[in-house]
């Protein structure tokens, strides 16, 4: 393994930064009601996707599910044209057809996100079929909840991938709940997914999901690996949502019982940005102040995109029929 | 022009097809096994070995994988040898695919997947391998559903499937592909939502799909017989359909029967007539009749399946009852030539 140098580790922390700033700003201005797009926030889970994401090339491409926000601005997707999207206008990176469910940068290797659990993951391996029938050496990276393994399709598409030995990253973010339901419910205790996965033949890792480094030096082996032929690997990344399902709003706020407060806090604490921020104090690549300043440019590029978006015009009525095929 | 087999059409087209674009690939359960899907994929799988392979049982799968290689420049042909399989790749057929121009506002490309797939009846088939999704599929803006009825569209349809930017289920009848017809050599691709008009006639209009393209025009020799001289309409695609065809061919003869190859509740029979009583109701003489699949599931035993599927003396007697005649339609009815086990 090469050590991963000094200004990838600046990058992956700045990266996390940035995407909770603009989950937490987003949620807050979701509760306006102008956003009228059911939102699946992902803060607390920044870790899976800016270790994944800074891992991949630029031309490598990424698919991803209902959470999406997170993957698509870390690989790189506008975030103009994610926010656009939120308030349906037509500057939208699916020009307010799609919502915050449907996002897609083919400039920066966002194929697609959906809403459907397991829906893009036999995409992604139809994608990395065509790589490899072309002899392309690209990447396609995958990201699904834990519970797209409660769907056939995910077999279906982690048994074809093992067969044909394709260039996938399947990458699993375990955050424990299925909408409300635990996965007490949904697994039979004891279950592992990544001995699952290996029945299939498949190389697959456990790894703290709250730990960017972690997960970006397990998904450069993991790509390297597919980019050698060798086949898929599969990351499971223990995570946590901080926020309700869908909605801006903290579960215990709302009185919901599926979840206790003590359990949100216990993995506050694990918080994946404030971990490595000081990582990287410690380690003497960042200061305090640094940080500091990292987090307001962060906020100042959210804001202006959300002033953006709001002054964006809306799609024309007239423009109905336009996209179809 | 020569002959050919419908199986055979579709065989040559694909060839030509891919020989002109290295993109296509063709995959499904048993693609490039000897019998290869009724004979079609067997010259295919001979001359381009890596590009038609075989697959596991994964029909979810297999179109999600599909999409995803038409995301990033294939044109992907997966074949189901009974359209039944289908249900389980519906959501990424119905819910990705043919939506996916339209949810990422035409940012995201386009999928232009192939879908072939075999429709049945009789030989007791039953109730899980002989329906016939043409109604389902083409419910959904973004898909286009054709179904060939003569070799000649076999392979012309199969061609333009092959070169639109858009997801395309073509649904082919078992029972058709031993039927033989005139085939153009060369590739000349046929355009969707243009019917053609196979037989024309001044005193009813019959619009059939696949197979009962054929029964219709049994029975429109038989109502000749009778003095009435029939139109048969084929609309070859469901969507995009061919309204003004229909609707030209209704006002001229001011009588429609309707006969598919499925159900008539909130099926294809129901949209034509819906669409002959929006658009042409001051020219109808006598009321639309339907012709369809009994309100059943389809049962196994021959008694059953005989009183199950319409036939050419099923249209040829409605359009005798629309005439108010009481003459009795002969014997007109093809035997089943199909032969087991498949």
């Amino acid at each position: 393994m090469t050590r991963v140098d000094d200004e990838t580790l600046i990058r992956l922390y700045r990266t996390v930064l940035e995407l909770r700033q603009a989950e937490i700003t987003l949620a807050e201005l979701y509760k306006e009601q102008m956003m009228r797009t059911p939102t699946h926030f992902g803060v607390g889970q920044e870790a899976v996707a800016a270790g994944v994401c800074v891992a991949l090339q630029k031309s490598d491409l990424i698919y991803s599910h209902h959470r999406g926000h997170n993957h698509y601005l870390a690989k790189g997707g506008s975030l103009d044209g994610l926010v656009a999207e939120l308030y349906g206008k037509e500057t939208g990176c699916s020009r307010g057809r799609g919502g915050s469910v449907h996002l897609t940068d083919l400039s920066a290797g966002v194929v697609i996100t959906t809403a459907i659990l397991s829906q893009t993951i036999a995409v992604a391996a139809g994608t990395a079929l065509a790589f490899k029938m072309d002899e392309d050496s690209r990447v396609v990276a995958v990201f699904f909840g834990d519970a797209s393994l409660e769907e056939g399709g995910f077999y279906e598409a982690i048994n074809y991938a093992a067969v044909k030995s394709l260039p996938v990253v399947f990458v699993c973010e375990n955050n424990l709940y299925s909408t409300e339901s635990p996965v007490g419910v949904r697994q039979a205790p004891g279950t592992s997914l990544c001995e699952r996965v290996r029945s299939f033949k498949v190389e697959a890792h456990e790894l703290d999901g709250n730990d960017v480094f972690a997960v970006h030096e397990a998904a450069l082996a993991a790509a390297q690996r597919c980019r050698m032929g060798q086949g898929p690997v599969f990351l499971e990344c223990m995570t946590y949502r901080w926020l309700e399902h869908v909605g801006p709003n903290y579960d215990h706020e709302l009185g919901r019982a599926y979840r206790t407060r003590e359990e949100l806090e216990s993995w506050q604490e694990r918080c994946p940005v404030r971990r490595a921020g000081e990582r990287l104090v410690k380690d003497g690549l960042a200061k305090p102040e640094e940080l500091q300043l990292w987090l307001d440019e962060a906020n100042a590029v959210i804001q202006s995109a959300v002033a953006r978006a709001k002054d964006a015009p809306f799609p024309n009525p007239v423009d109905l029929f336009d996209y179809v095929y | 022009m020569r002959t050919l087999s419908y199986s055979r059409a579709i065989s040559e087209g694909l060839v030509q097809a891919m020989q002109r674009d290295e993109n296509i690939f063709v995959t499904g359960i048993a693609v490039d096994y000897p019998s290869g899907i009724f004979g079609s994929t067997v010259e295919p799988a001979e001359m381009f070995p890596s590009r038609v392979f075989d697959a596991p049982a994964m029909e979810d799968g297999l179109t999600g994988i599909a999409i995803g290689a038409a995301a990033v420049g294939k044109r992907p042909v997966i074949v189901h040898p009974r359209n039944d399989f289908m249900f389980q790749g519906f959501d990424q057929l119905i819910n990705l695919a043919a939506k996916w121009s339209y949810m990422y506002g035409g940012q995201a490309g386009r999928v232009p997947i192939v879908v072939r797939a075999v429709i049945g009846r009789g030989w007791g088939q039953g109730a899980t391998h002989s329906q016939s999704l043409q109604s389902v599929l083409a419910h959904f803006p973004g898909l286009i559903v054709a179904m060939p009825a003569m070799p000649a569209d076999a392979k012309g349809l199969l061609l333009t499937a092959l070169q639109q930017d858009s997801p395309v289920v073509l649904l082919e009848h078992r029972t058709l592909y031993g039927h033989e017809g005139e085939v153009p050599e060369r590739p000349i691709p046929i355009p969707f939502g243009r019917a053609a008009v196979w037989r024309e006639g001044s005193d009813l209009t019959i619009v059939a799909t696949s197979l009962m393209v054929h029964e219709a025009l049994a029975a429109a020799e038989e109502l000749m017989r009778h003095g009435i001289d029939a139109e048969v309409v084929d609309p070859r695609t469901i969507r995009p359909l061919d309204e003004e065809t229909i609707l030209a061919s209704i006002r001229k003869t001011g009588r429609l029967i309707v006969a598919d190859t499925s159900w008539e509740f909130c099926g294809f029979a129901s949209e034509v007539a819906a669409l002959a009583v929006e658009k042409a109701f001051h020219a109808l003489k006598a009321p639309v009749r339907r012709i369809a699949l009994a309100d059943c599931p389809a049962p196994v035993s021959q008694p059953l399946e005989n009183a199950f599927y319409p036939k050419a003396s099923t249209i040829a007697q409605a359009g005798l009852n629309l005439f108010g005649s009481n003459s009795t339609v002969g014997e007109i009815d093809h035997e089943d030539s199909f032969k087991g086990p498949y």
